[in-house]
């Protein structure tokens, strides 16, 4: 089974990261949130494997709990 | 002008059972006279049984529900006797489109694959469906009386006595009571037998509702399904244009959850609905409006003793994807070979508890593609319609985006590979699609196609090798299907059964559902794998 990658894999975070916010810029909140669910989807196409899509979903999810 | 849902297919006559001076005893009655019930008088009639169908009414289905008719639909008629007429009938379509918002964002074509004697699926009314049904029944009784259908007998009462079942029917010359060693309840998605034994029907109702409309218009679109989300002729909700024969076609409408469902129905509404649609320009008439709100659920088991539920009245399923007479048709077409084996002392009682199982899985797998068709469709959540509209926003650019557009998934056969009456699988290389459980694909051959050489029985096939005359098996006449496929004739066949083996056994059962196969013949494994189809092997 593929494993989902949790370790630091984009060379450059902060660049990355600039451009994930840039992308948002004078979005409205229901754009912003079209945008995320149209970025999601391109993704997950990309990965294309479904272990990967589900291990990706259980971090998503775990991280967000507050205990 | 005198349509078919309006005259008597199956007018009431009295029958002598109604005078009898104490109840009379058949072997089956169906309760139901609906796609359901009339297929399966005729499939067990065509195994030799003599069937009684009761209904309530006596017409076909009141205006049209069905439109949808899948391959396996077609092939299950072929075999009942009625394909041909279907077909003739039906329309064909290829292309669709799907439109968000003011945009088509894509459109796609069927290509169905080639080599099979019937199309993915054909539009028709179910009022022809059931007439064609009625006419196949009468062309059996010409031949010898088996199906007695009797309209505007109502099944009033349901006693279970164990070894068979008291009736009691209420007809415009009143009530009489007739019993029935085996009973089967095809009698719609409301079901009186299942109240009537206080049984279960559980699952989920989709909080919205559609107006479907068939409409009459002699307007050149094409012969095409179009499917739009959120259009801005009725914002916020989704729409379906569809073509029947007979210049009809079906629109269907998304209404929302809070609505007065008699208002929307009135011809005030709806024609202005429609011609914001279609345009002010199309002249249209209204052959049949209805609203439902659809749901998806099913009992928890279909064999309780005697009484066996079969078709919408065992399970339910919201019409997207099409899923409803098409599943309904493939519960006559595993019931009715293994009720007749039962009857005929061929196989143990046990074989019907197969049903179930099959037919559950059946049913669970078109509840799970209706209830993601409808989740698409009618999403029910914030995060839900902004996934959907992501979805047909990529898909207007991006390729991969289009398969999770979900407007309803094609309505494939059922398989029951890994069920108790599937057999081994001894081909090495042999194709996945012809595996044990699978429905056997069709192919073509010389001059005609494979599925139009399985008779109503157990079918022994064999590809590039051959098998001795086979007597009988367990009682059971195996009839032999001799083959030959290589790269220069018959390929197709060889594609769909050899793979990359040589030569192949197979064993079909009367539902031309595989058994098991092998790369050779042996009789001790063949006789084992009829044992299992029958149920004798647990
Ligand atoms: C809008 C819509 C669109 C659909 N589209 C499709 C589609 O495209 N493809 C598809 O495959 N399916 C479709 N379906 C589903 C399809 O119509 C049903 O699955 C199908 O009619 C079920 O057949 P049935 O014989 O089980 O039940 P029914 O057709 O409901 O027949 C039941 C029969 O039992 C009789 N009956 C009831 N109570 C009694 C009693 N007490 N005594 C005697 N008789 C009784 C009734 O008179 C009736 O004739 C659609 C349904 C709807 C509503």
């Amino acid at each position: 089974m593929s494993t989902l990658i949790l370790t630091p894999n984009i060379p450059n975070g902060d660049d990355f990261y600039e451009k994930l916010l840039n992308a948002h810029e004078g979005l409205s909140k229901e754009q912003s949130d079209a945008l995320n669910a149209r970025l999601i989807l391109v993704l997950s196409n990309h990965i294309g494997d479904m272990d990967i899509l589900e291990q990706a979903l259980e971090a998503a999810k775990t991280a967000g709990q507050t205990s | 002008m005198n349509k078919i849902f309006e005259t008597p297919l199956y007018p009431y006559y009295q029958s002598v059972d109604q005078t009898a001076s104490a109840p009379a005893h058949h072997s089956v009655v169906v309760i139901g006279a609906g796609p359901v019930g009339l297929g399966m008088a005729i499939d067990l009639a065509q195994h030799g049984i003599d069937v009684v169908v009761l209904d309530d009414n006596d017409k076909v289905s009141f205006g049209s529900r069905a439109i949808c008719f899948a391959k396996r639909t077609l092939e299950i008629a072929d075999r009942l006797g009625f394909g041909d007429k279907l077909v003739d009938k039906g329309v064909q379509w290829n292309l669709g489109k799907v439109f968000f918002d003011e945009r088509k964002v894509y459109e796609f074509n069927l290509l169905a694959e080639d080599g099979h004697a019937r199309p993915a699926f054909i539009n028709l009314q179910q009022y022809y469906f059931e007439q064609y049904l009625v006419e196949r029944v009468q062309e059996i009784n010409s031949e010898t009386p088996k199906i007695d259908i009797r309209g505007k007998n109502r099944v009033s009462a349901i006693m279970d006595h164990g070894t068979y079942s008291a009736l009691t029917v209420t007809t415009p010359d009143g009530e009489y009571t007739i019993h029935a060693d085996w009973v089967i309840a095809c009698d719609g998605a409301g079901s009186p037998t299942r109240s009537m034994m206080g049984l279960d029907f559980v699952g989920r109702v989709f909080e919205d509702n559609f107006l479907i409309a068939d409409v009459t218009m002699e307007a050149d679109f094409p012969t095409e399904r179009w499917f739009w989300f959120d259009p801005p002729f009725n914002r916020g909700q989704s729409a379906l244009l569809h073509k029947q024969p007979d210049g009809v076609w079906r629109i269907d409408l998304q209404l929302g959850w809070d609505v007065d469902k008699e208002a929307e129905k009135q011809p005030d509404r709806v024609i202005p609905r429609l011609n914001e649609m279609l345009g002010d320009d199309v002249k249209f008439e209204l052959e049949w409006v209805s609203i439902y709100t659809f749901q998806c659920r099913r009992m928890e088991k279909f064999r309780h003793g005697n009484v066996i539920f079969a078709g919408d009245s065992a399970h339910q399923v919201s019409p997207f994807g099409a899923r409803g007479a098409n599943s309904g048709l493939q519960d006559v077409d595993n019931l009715s070979w293994k009720l007749a084996h039962v009857i005929q002392g061929l196989a143990p009682d046990t074989l019907l508890d197969s049903y179930d199982d099959e037919r559950i899985h059946g049913a669970d797998e078109n509840i799970m593609n209706s209830t993601r068709s409808t989740d698409f469709i009618t999403p029910k959540s914030d995060i839900s319609r902004v996934f959907r509209n992501a979805v047909l926003d990529l898909s207007e650019h991006h390729a991969f985006a289009r398969p999770l557009v979900n407007s309803g998934r094609l309505s494939m056969p059922c398989n029951y590979v890994g069920h108790s009456l599937t057999g081994e699988d001894a081909l090495t290389g042999g194709p996945a699609r012809s595996q044990p459980g699978m429905p056997c694909p069709d192919a073509p051959l010389d001059n005609r196609y494979l599925l139009s050489k399985l008779g109503g029985g157990f079918t022994l096939m064999t590809l590039n090798t051959d098998a001795p005359s086979l007597q009988q098996i367990e009682g059971i006449e195996i009839a032999q299907l001799e083959l030959s496929a290589t790269s220069d004739s018959n390929k197709t066949l060889g594609e769909r059964f050899l793979g990359t083996a040589e030569r192949a056994v197979y064993l079909i059962r009367p539902d031309q559902h595989i058994v098991a196969r092998w790369s050779e013949y042996d009789a001790a494994r063949v006789q084992m794998a009829v044992e299992t189809a029958l149920g004798k092997i647990q």
